[in-house]
C-alpha cells in the first residue's frame, strides 16, 4: 500500500500540488484521473522519487519514503516496476536486452535464468518472437508492451504506468488495459495508473483519484464516477458524447 | 543561469559520475562498448588527419626556411608540432567534435525520452551508470590514439620528403632524433589525459541537463562541443605554462 500525506509541489512560484491526501491499495488498480496540467504526472514523479515534494510524506507499506537517502531509497527502488508514457525503453538494447536489464543490475541469477525470466515475461505480454528485435523496429503498442515487460520482470511490489494507451488504437488499449489488471491481480502489486482515458478507468479502475488544479477533487471507485456530483469531475468524464451515451444506457436498465 | 551555478553543479556531476559502479561486470562490458565507440571508431579520422598534416608541416618547412637552415629542420619541426601540439591538442579538440557530440546527444536524447528516469526509477544511479564508463575508456584510449597521430604524422614527414625531394631521408632521421627529450612525450601524454576527461565529462554534463526535445538535443550537442573545445584550450595554456616553464 502507498500512502500520500498533505502533499506539496511548487516550481518556483508555480504551485502545481497542494495538500495531496491518497491511498493507494495493494491487488487493485488506482487510477489518478484528471485533464492535462492537473498535476498527475507530477504527483507520480514525486511518489517514484524523481522530484522532492516540499511537504508531506509517501509511505511504501509504512515506510516514509521522502524521510530516506538516495541510498536508503534503493531498497524501496527495487520494488518499483514503472510504465512510461513514451516506453523508455533503451534504444541500443535489443527487447530482450531490455526485459532482461533489471534482473542483470539488481538480481544474482545467472544468464540462463535471467532469460528464461524474460522470456516469460515476454510471453506473458504475448511478445515471444520479438526478443531480438530493437525497439524502433516495433509498433508503439509492442513497446508499452515491452516496457510492461521489464516493469514487471523483477516481480515488483509497486507498479506505475503513466498514460498507457497514449498513442495507442482502441483494441491495442485494451490488450494493455487487460493486462494491467490481470498481472495486478497475479503479482498482487499496488498498481497505480495515470491517465485520462476513461475507457481505461471503466474497464478496469478499482480506486479512483481525480486531480482538479493541483488537488484531489474527488476519490471513489468506477461506479461512483458517473454520479459524482463533482462539477469537475462531471464536466471531465462527460466530455464526450460516448460517455453520455454510456450514462444514459445505463440508467435505462 | 550564471557561470558559478554551472561550476557548482558540474562538480557534483563529477562526484555522482565518479562513483563505485552498481555492478562491476555491466560496468566492465559498457567501458569495451565505449573503448570500441571512441577508440576505434576514431582511428579512421585520427589516421587521416595526422598523415596529412606531417606531410603538410613537412612541405611547410621546406618552403619556408630550408636554404638558409640545415634541411634536418624538417624533421625536427615535424616531430616537435606533432608531438607538442597537433597530437595532444588539435586531435582531442577534433574528437571533441566527434566524440563529445555524441555522447551529449545520446545522453541527452536518454534525457528527453525518459530513459534516464527509467534507470532512476528501477534504483540505477544513472550518472555513474552513463558517464563513467565513457571517462575511463576516453582517459585510457585517447593516449593510443595520441601516439597513433604521432607516429602516423613523423612517418607521413617521411614519406613526402621522399616523394617530393625535399630532403634526403637521413636528413629526415636525424632531424626527428636531434635533442630528442622523453619528457615533451609525457607532456604530451598528460595533456591528452586531461582534454579526454574535460571532453567526455562536459559533453555527458550538457547531455544530462537536456529538457525539452529533438532542438533542444541539438543545441546541447552544440554546447557540449564550444565548451569542450574552449575549455581544453584554455587548459592546454595552464597546463603547457605549468609543465614546460
Amino acid at each position: 500500500m502507498i500512502q500520500v500525506r498533505g502533499v506539496d509541489k511548487a516550481f518556483g512560484e508555480k504551485a502545481v500540488l497542494h495538500g495531496i491526501d491518497a491511498k493507494f491499495d495493494a491487488g487493485q488498480v488506482n487510477f489518478i484521473i484528471g485533464r492535462s496540467g492537473s498535476g498527475k504526472s507530477v504527483l507520480t514523479k514525486c511518489i517514484v522519487g524523481l522530484l522532492e515534494v516540499d511537504a508531506g510524506t509517501i509511505q511504501y507499506a509504512g515506510e516514509d519514503f521522502t524521510g530516506l537517502t538516495p541510498k536508503e531509497r534503493e531498497g524501496i527502488r527495487l520494488q518499483i516496476g514503472m510504465l512510461f508514457q513514451g516506453g523508455a525503453l533503451f534504444d541500443s538494447m535489443t527487447v530482450l536486452e531490455n526485459v532482461v536489464f533489471p534482473l542483470r543490475m539488481f538480481s544474482s541469477m545467472g544468464t540462463e535464468e535471467r532469460t528464461e525470466r524474460a522470456m516469460e515475461c515476454l510471453k506473458r505480454v504475448e511478445l515471444e518472437g520479438a526478443e531480438h528485435r530493437f525497439p524502433a523496429e516495433i509498433s508503439g503498442g509492442m513497446q508499452k508492451r515491452v516496457a510492461l515487460a521489464r516493469a514487471i520482470v523483477g516481480r515488483p511490489r509497486y507498479l506505475f504506468c503513466d498514460e498507457p494507451n497514449s498513442g495507442l488504437d482502441p483494441q491495442t488499449a485494451i490488450v494493455i488495459d487487460n493486462l494491467i489488471r490481470d498481472l495486478t491481480q497475479e503479482y498482487k502489486t499496488t498498481t497505480v495508473v495515470i491517465s485520462h482515458d476513461m475507457n481505461s478507468v471503466i474497464e478496469i479502475g478499482d480506486n479512483i483519484h481525480f486531480l482538479h488544479k493541483g488537488s484531489v477533487a474527488w476519490r471513489g471507485d468506477r461506479k461512483g464516477i458517473l454520479d459524482s456530483g463533482v462539477k469537475e469531475l462531471d464536466t471531465f468524464v462527460y466530455a464526450s458524447d460516448l460517455m453520455r451515451n454510456i450514462k444514459a444506457k445505463l440508467q435505462g436498465r | 543561469m550564471g557561470l558559478l551555478f554551472h561550476i557548482g553543479r558540474y562538480f557534483a556531476f563529477m562526484a555522482s559520475a565518479l562513483r563505485r559502479p552498481q555492478k562491476g561486470r555491466v560496468f566492465a562490458q559498457a567501458t569495451a562498448v565505449e573503448l570500441e565507440a571512441i577508440g576505434v571508431q576514431s582511428l579512421g579520422i585520427v589516421a587521416l588527419l595526422s598523415v596529412f598534416m606531417g606531410a603538410v608541416i613537412a612541405i611547410q618547412t621546406a618552403h619556408q626556411v630550408v636554404g638558409w637552415v640545415p634541411a634536418y629542420t624538417i624533421g625536427f619541426t615535424v616531430r616537435q608540432t606533432m608531438i607538442l601540439e597537433f597530437a595532444p591538442t588539435i586531435i582531442p579538440v577534433i574528437l571533441s567534435g566527434k566524440v563529445g557530440s555524441n555522447i551529449a546527444s545520446q545522453i541527452g536524447t536518454m534525457q528527453v525520452t525518459e530513459q534516464i528516469d527509467a534507470l532512476e526509477v528501477m534504483g540505477v544511479r544513472s550518472i555513474s551508470h552513463l558517464v563513467l564508463p565513457k571517462l575511463i575508456a576516453a582517459v585510457f584510449i585517447f593516449p593510443f590514439l595520441v601516439i597513433v597521430a604521432m607516429v602516423l604524422g613523423i612517418g607521413a614527414g617521411a614519406w613526402i620528403c621522399m616523394a617530393a625531394d625535399l630532403s634526403s631521408l637521413a636528413d629526415y632521421e636525424y632531424g626527428i632524433q636531434m635533442d630528442f627529450r622523453s619528457f615533451d612525450v609525457t607532456y604530451a601524454l598528460i595533456k591528452t589525459c586531461l582534454f579526454a576527461l574535460i571532453i567526455t565529462s562536459v559533453s555527458a554534463y550538457h547531455g544530462y541537463h537536456t529538457s525539452g526535445g529533438a532542438k533542444e538535443v541539438g543545441r546541447s550537442s552544440t554546447k557540449a562541443v564550444v565548451y569542450s573545445v574552449v575549455i581544453v584550450m584554455v587548459a592546454n595554456l595552464v597546463i603547457t605554462q605549468l609543465l614546460l616553464t
